[in-house]
């Protein structure tokens, strides 16, 4: 019984890290540009939720479209003023531009809001439920169920819309795409959104159950890497199956070795699938 | 070798450094300056030559720390003596690492000498052996000359200035045999490289070898300067962010870049944490994030760049 609940509370934790690997995944799929920062955004959105509920006073209602807006906004600008410059560069240049934002975000948050961890409240969302023997808090429940339904939209809207397309069209042929009458600049300005805004997302629901601080995006950012080399870089569905299995794995390992060596078990198997796999479970070519 | 007045010039100042200077603080930047460019110039070698991003150099700065101040907690050895082991080590753990990792391109292999240090720091932080995450101590006091244990920094400057001249020394070598060629070639794209029969894989090894035996070099006299170490500041990301933004910022894949990049962005981080104190190295690594930001944005060549074309000859214009 107790090894359910751990498998389910996983299964939860698995789904936010799901989705914010999924935007990791498809500005990796779509330009082939690895965000460093990428877990330094999960970290900013996590302390916009915490700031909107104790400076605003606003709930999870309102403070995760806040995120998502804001984070998006975010992508964009550092597309414009970054990435899109950076991509033309050596590959050293472009592992610079995006590592060199996550050192100023990451410390930014460190000076202006201290190393002192926080959090929201635990009764932000209220209780824990108990179904058939399984104590579930609704906090996770909320943050797993609405990252799990968030994730499975954006394969809809990339697979399923004409703004899908056209993304994927800009993503396998830049030049064709414009031949269409696509400009990649905005499609590719738009994917950096939509990636940001899903750690926007992400880390409006973890900061409802999980401490905040500065440093939380460095951890978090290997674990978008590792769910992205696991579901093969630029699926979202693979995203969602490896950041499930991933959340799973971290849970019994920290449940039956000890909290110390998931990690060392979840970076082991990315060294492992890199090196044995490298294009994923789900990855093509 | 256009510039070589300019060279001897900069090794002289270099070298009188500690004698011009009779502040300890200035004395001990000078000191510090050498080492991060001991370390940025053999990242260089894998990062910068060979053009193989690795953001986990910590791990070999950290293995040569480790053996130093383990072999002095263990055996009771100076701590000197743990840098040769340290390198053999380094050089062992290079080829496990990298044997696998050289197959992946660009970011993958980025990513994964990430994950490589991570483990190693994490793993530190749980080995009572060598510490776990309270770390280690060296000597607290001199038992004899072997200890390198000295209050002055001056010592140590010309200690770190022989490393950094041998290691510079054999870049040079390097740069100029085929094996700098073959370097070059790889750095333009692995795909070309094999195909004008370059052996990329052991190449790539050769680069990553050497440089891991000169950071775990640089690691052990760190160690033996400092005479403490624990995870964070021996093995912590940050150490590897470090030598990536050196030698960037002075030119990667350039002789003196690491050099300069170090003589820019030491004496800044000194300065700031000793404004600052304990904050100060938030806002150091504010500084170095926006500083690594605008290279890559405006100027991937570093300053070498900019060196390069403001003595390039301007072609004569031909009437």
């Amino acid at each position: 019984m107790i090894l359910l609940q751990v498998i389910v509370s996983g299964l939860l934790m698995g789904s936010v890290y799901a989705l914010f690997s999924s935007g990791l995944t498809l500005i990796w799929g779509m330009m082939n540009v690895v965000n460093f920062a990428h877990g330094d955004f999960v970290m900013l959105a996590m302390y916009v939720a915490f700031f909107a509920f104790t400076l605003l006073k606003v709930g999870p209602l309102l403070f995760v479209p806040l995120a998502a807006a804001l984070l998006f906004m975010l992508g964009v600008v550092v597309y414009l003023g970054l990435v899109r410059h950076v991509v033309r560069g050596p590959p050293l240049a472009q592992i610079l531009g995006t590592f060199g934002l996550a050192l100023v975000l990451r410390y930014a948050a460190f000076w202006a809001f201290t190393a002192n961890f926080v959090s929201l409240p635990d009764n932000l969302v209220g209780g824990t439920f108990d179904i058939g023997g399984l104590r579930i808090e609704a906090s996770r429940l909320l943050g797993g169920v609405l990252a799990l339904v968030i994730t499975i939209g954006m394969h809809l809207i990339l697979t399923r819309t004409a703004l899908g397309s056209r993304l994927l069209a800009v993503s396998e042929d830049r030049s064709a795409a414009m031949l269409m009458g696509i400009r990649p600049d905005r499609m590719q300005a738009i994917a950096w959104g939509f990636g940001a805004a899903s750690t926007g997302i992400a880390g409006a629901l973890i900061a409802l159950f999980f401490y905040i601080s500065p440093t939380v995006g460095e951890s978090l950012a290997l674990v978008a890497f590792v769910v992205v080399c696991l579901g093969g870089f630029g699926s979202v569905p693979g995203a969602l199956i490896a950041g499930l299995a991933i959340g799973v794995i971290e849970a019994l390992s920290g449940y039956l070795i000890g909290a110390v060596y998931k990690d060392v078990l979840v970076y082991s198997l990315f060294l492992i699938v890199l090196w044995v796999r490298p294009r994923g479970l789900m990855g093509t070519s | 070798m256009k510039h070589w007045p300019i060279a001897l010039a900069g090794f002289v100042a270099i070298a009188a450094w500690p004698l011009l200077v009779h502040d300890v603080f200035l004395q001990r930047v000078g000191a510090l300056v050498l080492l991060a460019a001991i370390s940025a110039s053999a990242w260089n070698l894998i990062g910068g030559y060979a053009g193989q991003v690795s953001v986990g150099h910590s791990i070999y700065f950290g293995i040569g720390a480790y053996a130093a101040l383990t072999l002095y907690t263990e055996l009771g050895w100076p701590p000197i003596a743990g840098a040769p082991i340290g390198m053999v080590v380094s050089m062992l753990i290079a080829v496990v690492i990298g044997t696998p990792t050289f197959r992946l391109r660009g970011h993958y292999f980025s990513m994964a000498t990430i994950a490589a240090a991570e483990l190693a720091r994490i793993l530190a932080s749980n080995w009572p052996l060598v510490g776990a995450a309270v770390g280690l101590m060296g000597p607290p006091r001199p038992r004899s000359v072997a200890d390198l244990s000295f209050i002055s920094p001056v010592p140590y400057h010309y200690l770190f200035l022989a490393a950094l001249v041998a290691l510079l020394g054999l870049t040079w070598a390097m740069q100029r045999s085929r094996m700098g060629y073959y370097l070059a070639a790889i750095r333009g794209g692995d795909r070309a490289a094999s195909s004008l029969g370059v052996p990329v894989l052991r190449y790539k090894l050769y680069a990553l070898l050497l440089s891991a035996a000169f950071t775990s070099l640089a690691g052990s006299l760190y160690a033996v300067m400092v005479g403490f170490i624990d995870p964070e500041s021996a093995l912590g990301i940050l150490i590897s962010v470090k030598m990536v933004i050196v030698a960037a910022l002075g030119g990667a894949g350039t002789l003196f870049g690491p050099l300069v990049g170090a003589i820019i962005l030491v004496p800044l981080e000194e300065t700031t944490n000793a404004l600052y104190g304990g904050s100060g190295t938030g806002i150091t690594f504010i500084i170095y994030g926006a500083i690594i930001v605008f290279v890559a944005r405006f100027q991937p060549g570093g300053i070498a760049e900019i060196w390069r074309k403001l003595t390039e000859r301007r072609p004569t214009r031909v009437s």
